[in-house]
């Protein structure tokens, strides 16, 4: 059985911590709200020789990523941390990652994208970075923020990957909140994650690669088509299976998304981050009276699990997708268009609706879940498609 | 210094097949730099002419290991490669010696490269920036820089009836690569090859950074026929336009004095870009670059004589 230890850890200092165990060979970082803390107190663990990694103290967001990429094409297990404007600001070497097939694995705290400025959470930041080649793994409090970034790097090393992921948790909500974690020892995560060896690497100068070469319309569409392969086909199979592994090593199961009460469920709410546990306490006062109430949190948003959720929610009546972050798309947010498209070739439909909730930092309470709990019902029991598919929760209109 | 052929022969030059304009000087002034290297390298790239012609999938002319990612990116990426080398060889797991140059083109790296360049600097990675400076984005057809000399046409500087070609002097980069207090900075010029050469070693053989900003007469941007590359360098060295000096740990060296300065208007006459400065009437406007240029080298005269 797996050595364990229960220590109380912001979601910032767990992070930090798995990065410690997983000791990358080179981070490349720069300083945002609320993912400072993440790189800074890695930064003691440099300055203490507790690690090997090269820091490289970069000057924006965009070399960060640039360095990264650089250290990854030279065989260098890579890492580093962001949020929000930052990750906008690196939102053209994203794409460059992914093309390059590179496993660079980055916590990515989740925070409201300017304007205007905002330094709490909403996941309009990584949704808006959702078609960039990564795999993106969301977590619902700190626990599982540590165990993510572990695993994710299992996935994205994996063969049958070869893509970079990004392992995303709520700003503040998690970031900055202490929690009881229980800690993996460094040479369980070592073994876990196992040696990298790179296929590929620029410092093989006997075997010299051009990277980054340019495709004309005679080969770009197979490179293209080539990264969808693994989002099609690998990854949601290999994230299980090493969920699984992680799971008999370390007693905790994950999966691609969780159900929460699912089995005879009437209505149901999908949501990702930190408010699914909002969720889950309404469900558990739902359930003892009587009301079938369950909830999925969606853990891997890309590649989406369009089969298996819609597997999840066929028996459901009416479900309400949660989204915090708006698409601006005149139709609710990213994760209501996802679900809507996932159970759309279901012979009976689920009637679906979306709530945007919780921009900029907006608390998003037990009263707010109780009301959309509400909704479900009635739209469940008229069993007739509402004229508001979108609601905007808890803001003044 | 061997001699020509012998150096046509050295090191992993790029190979033959590239889609650069007939008589473009940046195969030029990479082969020149490949050579001068005794150690092996790797090899990185701003998104521009050099790259786009020499990494045409499913082919390359690099022979060394070569990383393109960006436009703005060159110097961070290759700082990221030389971090990864920095921390393999701690900790064991790599055992050669390797150089790391980047190069960009003045696009890349007198404005949109700045910052990342900058930043590299700073960090003291052990690496070397080459920037090919032709003095405008020629890739994208020939639109103004910060390197793009006064009164030249461009496609964003065209010659009206309002305005005619840039308003503004050029950026001098290699001062502001100066003033970070790198080991080795330097001007060269592809005409002037031993020097270049010899300066590229300097770089290599440093402990931290180099910059080599290295001018790039382009035939299609300048335009000038393809047999005249060579000349136009020297020209704007032998004008003082282009004036050869490096910065060895803040001490400043000129390379090239010519005995005769050689008029700014030989240099320009020969370029399709100043064509209208000499038409009637542009004469103080001539005067004006040449002013200009007088003003910036007895500036590096005086600060060479500072030591």
């Amino acid at each position: 059985m797996a050595t364990k230890e229960r220590i109380a850890l912001t979601g910032n200092e767990a992070t930090a911590m798995a990065m410690k165990q997983i000791n990358p060979d080179v981070c490349a970082a720069y300083p945002i709200t609320p993912a400072t803390e993440i790189m800074q107190i890695f930064a003691t663990y440099v300055a203490d020789g507790l690690v090997n990694t090269e820091l490289v103290t970069v000057e924006s967001e965009h070399s960060a990523m640039s360095a990264t990429i650089g250290a990854c094409c030279a065989g260098a297990r890579s890492m580093t941390a962001t949020s929000s404007q930052g990750l906008a600001y690196m939102f053209e070497m994203l794409y460059i990652a992914a093309g390059l097939r590179l496993p660079i694995v980055m916590p990515m705290v989740n925070r409201a994208l300017s304007a205007p400025i905002n330094i709490h959470c909403d996941h309009g930041d990584s949704m808006g970075t959702r078609d960039a080649g990564w795999i993106q793994i969301n977590a619902e409090n700190v626990q599982e923020s540590y165990d993510n970034l572990i695993m994710a790097m299992r996935i994205a090393e994996h063969p049958e990957v070869q893509l970079p992921a990004m392992v995303t948790f709520d700003g503040f909500i998690i970031s900055h909140a202490m929690e009881p974690v229980d800690v993996i020892s460094d040479a369980e995560v070592q073994e876990f994650i196992g040696e990298y060896k790179p296929r590929f690497s620029l410092l093989d100068i006997d075997n010299p690669i051009t990277v980054g070469a340019i495709d004309f319309n005679d080969y770009y569409f197979e490179h293209r088509r080539a990264i969808a392969e693994p989002m099609i086909n690998g990854v949601l199979k290999v994230a299980e299976e090493v969920s699984d592994e992680f799971a008999k090593k370390f007693g905790r199961k994950y999966g691609i998304f969780q159900e929460y009460r699912m089995d005879d469920a009437e209505v149901a709410i999908v949501v990702l981050g930190s408010a699914a546990g909002t969720a889950k306490y309404v469900i558990d006062e739902l359930r003892q009276k009587g009301i079938k109430a369950g909830m999925i949190k969606i853990r891997l948003f890309r590649p989406f699990p369009y089969k298996q959720l819609a597997e999840a929610l066929k028996d459901v009546k009416a479900v309400a997708v949660l989204d915090r972050s708006d698409a601006l798309a005149g139709m609710g947010g990213p994760v209501f268009g996802e679900v809507r498209s996932a159970l759309y070739d279901l012979p009976v439909r689920p009637i679906t609706t979306n709530y945007v909730y919780g921009l900029g930092g907006r608390d998003i309470t037990l009263d707010h879940i109780r009301g959309v709990y509400g909704d479900l019902l009635s739209i469940a029991n008229e069993d007739k498609v509402p004229a508001n598919l979108v609601t905007y929760l808890g803001v003044r209109e | 210094m061997a001699n020509l052929k012998e150096l046509s022969k050295k090191g992993k030059t790029l190979a033959s097949g590239h889609r650069a304009c007939a008589g473009c000087t940046f195969p030029i002034i990479l082969r020149q730099v490949l050579a001068a290297a005794d150690t092996p390298l790797v090899c990185g790239s701003a998104t521009g002419c050099m790259e786009v012609t020499t990494t045409i999938f499913p082919y390359t002319s690099w022979k060394t290991p070569f990383i393109h990612s960006a436009f703005e990116n060159a110097a961070a990426t290759i700082s990221g490669v030389e971090a990864a080398y920095s921390s393999l060889t701690r900790q064991g797991k790599y055992d050669k010696e390797v150089k790391f140059i980047t190069f960009g083109g003045d696009g890349g790296t007198y404005d949109i490269g700045l910052q990342s360049l900058s930043g590299a600097m700073e960090r003291g990675h052990n690496m070397l920036y080459v920037c090919y400076n032709n003095e405008a984005y020629m890739n994208t057809g020939i639109q103004r820089s910060s390197a793009t000399p006064k009164g030249a046409e461009t496609t964003t500087t065209p010659i009206g009836k309002a305005r005619q070609g840039k308003q503004q002097y050029k950026k001098d980069l290699t001062a502001i690569m100066v003033a970070h207090n790198i080991p080795y900075v330097a001007q060269a010029a592809p005409s002037h090859w031993n020097d270049l050469i010899t300066k590229v070693q300097k770089a290599l053989a440093v402990d931290g950074p180099a910059f080599i900003n290295v001018l790039m007469p382009c035939r299609l941007g300048w335009s000038f026929q393809p047999q005249y590359g060579m000349q136009m360098a020297r020209d704007a060295v032998n004008s003082c336009y282009w004036p050869l000096y490096e910065v060895e740990n803040g001490v400043y060296k000129i390379n090239s004095k010519p005995k005769e300065k050689l008029p700014i208007a030989e240099f320009l006459k020969k370029q399709t870009k100043f064509r209208h400065m000499f038409k009637p009437g542009n004469e103080d406007k001539l005067a004006d670059l040449q002013a200009e240029v007088d003003r910036r080298w007895e500036a590096l005269l005086k600060r060479e004589a500072m030591g």
